[in-house]
């Protein structure tokens, strides 16, 4: 079973001996199978060593976060907690409402409606994160006594964020609104988030 | 590498001898860092920062490693951990005020050694390498100073934790999942800590790894002087040992008083206050500013405060970034053949400016955030891009020298005795 690979010689090129040499040669196409086969097992051994600093499970298990809203009286906003982060709810009065609902979008940085913000029928529950949009800090506002800014809203000390009553950015670097998230009611003094 | 007329390394004991032919490290130590190197002459004081870098790399590697004996990584303890090494450890409060003095100590020591470069023409050909190296032992301090103020888990180490993760969130798309696998979870907690303590410990190492590079890639050519010419001949140079080691041990002292100063009658100086109180995710400290080394930089970051086809939060993260990876560019954006700012009266005054420009910057991102202070730093901000990418390349193009002399002899002799080697050997 003489091939032509084992008649060469180290070194030589094998065109010079045969002209009828395929391409690629037998040895390059072992040489680029055998890398390959390595580079699969690389890439099998890299993914846990990255995957590891993904969250843990223990901290995904913290992922729903239930709130009883009973004892928020209009004009009133908690903070709780959700995945470790600042959770601010908050009974808007019929005034913040109304603040919000008579700004028109096309003067908003993010646009979206109080409605969008909120569950339907439920638009005075104002449910955010309580992290600002541009750097993380936790705004002031859903304190009692705490500045709410300019426009009445929550307002972030650390580069001047000012957010309006439905917790939209209205001033300062941050980029979008409060992020609201995923959550349900699940009677009407009591929400599941996450 | 090196010179023709280096003394050679000579073993006289017989266990040297011996050693030399197995393992020849005395050697390399000997060429690198002893009587082998030969070194120009005409060195001054400045040239002190490279090793005083060194050793204070040296001191936080002793004095971090010490530490990571009785430092716990967990959210839960870790701030105990760190008041039980200030109060109970046997000489804790020591190791950790030298630890964080330490921090600053080097910091300090690199930005003169940055601006040595910078005056001197350090990074021009045919030491762009050594300079390319620089540069990334600059961003591997900045990560390990960043993750190291993390550990005490304080409210600073905190909100500076989330105020820098934040960062990536500004990327577009995929910024948000970045950054909660930088921080192995929503906001950073137990996962972060731990992994910060992780790369705390490792990154010294890397640098250290990096150091030897930077050596290395220095010896070739050899050091570079405050007139820039190059090397002609024996008599231009002396041996770093005991010449320079003799000059270095002089600065080192220098340092270690003011080191000492500073743990021993003024600890807390260059801290923050609230890093003494634990951190708390729900309650953001009224004002977040980072270690004084990296204001300038935060000024940048701050000084973007309106969107311009992308979002204001990516541009400040950009510049900020790029404020640094500009650096990289350097010995390629400074055409001038002339190495010393010394016989560059535009440039010299350029940078004289940009120094200036470099201490607002540090002033604006440490001050609050009103408007005559956002106006200050987007000037500033500004004018530190300007300075690299246009004014750098324009004055390259455009300057006239003035005399230089014939060699680092010449000059030396010049400005001692009087007698110009130009009007009898040279000329």
């Amino acid at each position: 079973m003489a091939t032509y690979d084992d008649r060469l010689p180290p070194g030589e090129n094998p065109a010079l001996l045969d002209e009828a040499v395929d391409d690629p040669r037998r040895r390059d196409f072992i040489n680029v199978a055998a890398v390959a086969f390595a580079g699969v097992g690389v890439v099998a051994v890299v993914l846990p060593l990255i995957n590891q600093m993904s969250p843990a499970a223990d901290v995904l298990a913290q992922s729903t976060t239930e709130v009883d809203l009973s004892k928020i009286a209009p004009g009133q906003a908690i903070k709780s907690q959700f995945r470790k982060q600042p959770l601010f709810v908050r009974n808007l009065t019929p005034a913040e409402i109304a603040a919000a609902d008579k700004v028109s979008l096309s003067e908003l940085r993010d646009p979206q409606t109080l409605a969008e913000r909120t569950k339907e029928g439920k638009k005075n529950w104002l449910i955010t994160l309580g992290v600002c949009t541009h750097l993380g800090c936790v705004p002031l506002g859903a304190g009692e006594g705490e500045n709410k800014g300019p426009f009445g809203g929550y307002f972030c000390p650390c580069h001047g964020s000012a957010y309006d009553t439905a917790g939209r950015i209205r001033q300062g670097p941050a980029p979008l609104n409060l992020h609201v998230p995923e959550y349900a009611f699940t009677s009407d003094t009591a929400v599941t988030i996450g | 590498m090196s010179f023709p007329w280096a003394k050679q390394y000579e073993p006289k004991a017989p266990l040297m001898r011996w050693i030399d032919e197995k393992l020849p490290l005395p050697r390399l130590a000997y060429n690198a860092i002893g009587a082998g190197y030969p070194v120009p002459r005409n060195l001054n004081y400045f040239w002190n920062f490279g090793v005083l870098a060194g050793a204070a790399l040296l001191i936080q590697i002793v004095t971090g490693v010490t530490l990571a004996m009785n430092y716990a990584a967990n959210g839960g303890v870790a701030f105990g951990s760190v008041e039980r090494i200030m109060r109970d450890v046997n000489a804790g409060w020591f190791l950790r005020y030298a630890h964080a003095n330490g921090a600053s100590m080097f910091l300090l020591v690199v930005y003169v050694h940055i601006a040595r470069g910078l005056y001197y023409g350090s990074y021009k050909a045919p030491r762009e390498m050594v300079w390319l190296l620089g540069v990334v032992i600059f961003l591997l301090m900045m990560a390990t100073a960043f993750m190291g103020y993390v550990l005490p888990w304080g409210q600073m180490s905190f909100w500076g934790a989330q105020v820098i993760t934040g960062f990536f969130s500004a990327i577009p798309g995929v910024g948000e999942t970045v950054r909660i696998w930088l921080l192995g979870g929503y906001a950073p907690d137990n996962s972060a800590l731990n992994r910060f303590f992780s790369l705390h410990y490792l990154l010294p190492f890397v640098t250290a790894g990096v150091v030897i590079l930077k050596i290395w890639a220095l010896h070739i050519p050899g050091s570079n002087n405050p007139t820039g010419l190059d090397v002609k001949g024996p008599q231009d140079t002396v041996p770093f040992h005991p010449y320079y080691t003799a000059k270095d041990a002089v600065g080192l002292g220098v340092f270690l008083l003011v080191f000492a100063a500073l743990i021993f009658f003024a600890p807390n100086l260059l801290g923050h206050p609230d890093n003494y109180i634990e951190a708390n995710p729900l309650s953001t400290p009224a004002h977040i500013v980072p270690e004084w080394y990296f204001l300038p930089f935060y000024a940048i970051l701050k000084s973007f405060t309106a969107d311009f086809i992308l979002p204001a939060k990516l541009w400040g993260v950009l510049a900020m970034f790029g404020s640094i990876l500009l650096l990289f560019f350097l010995p390629w954006l400074d055409n001038s053949p002339v190495r010393s700012a010394n016989y560059r009266p535009t440039y010299r005054a350029f940078l004289w400016v940009l120094l200036a420009d470099v201490l607002l910057l540090g002033y604006v991102g440490g001050a609050e955030a009103n408007a005559r202070n956002v106006i200050l730093g987007q000037i500033a901000s500004a004018y530190y891009f300007a300075h690299f990418l246009i004014i750098l390349p324009l004055i390259s193009a455009s300057e006239r020298p003035r005399p230089m002399p014939n060699s680092i002899t010449e000059a030396v002799l010049e400005k001692h005795a009087g007698t110009s080697p130009t009007k009898t050997a040279m000329a």
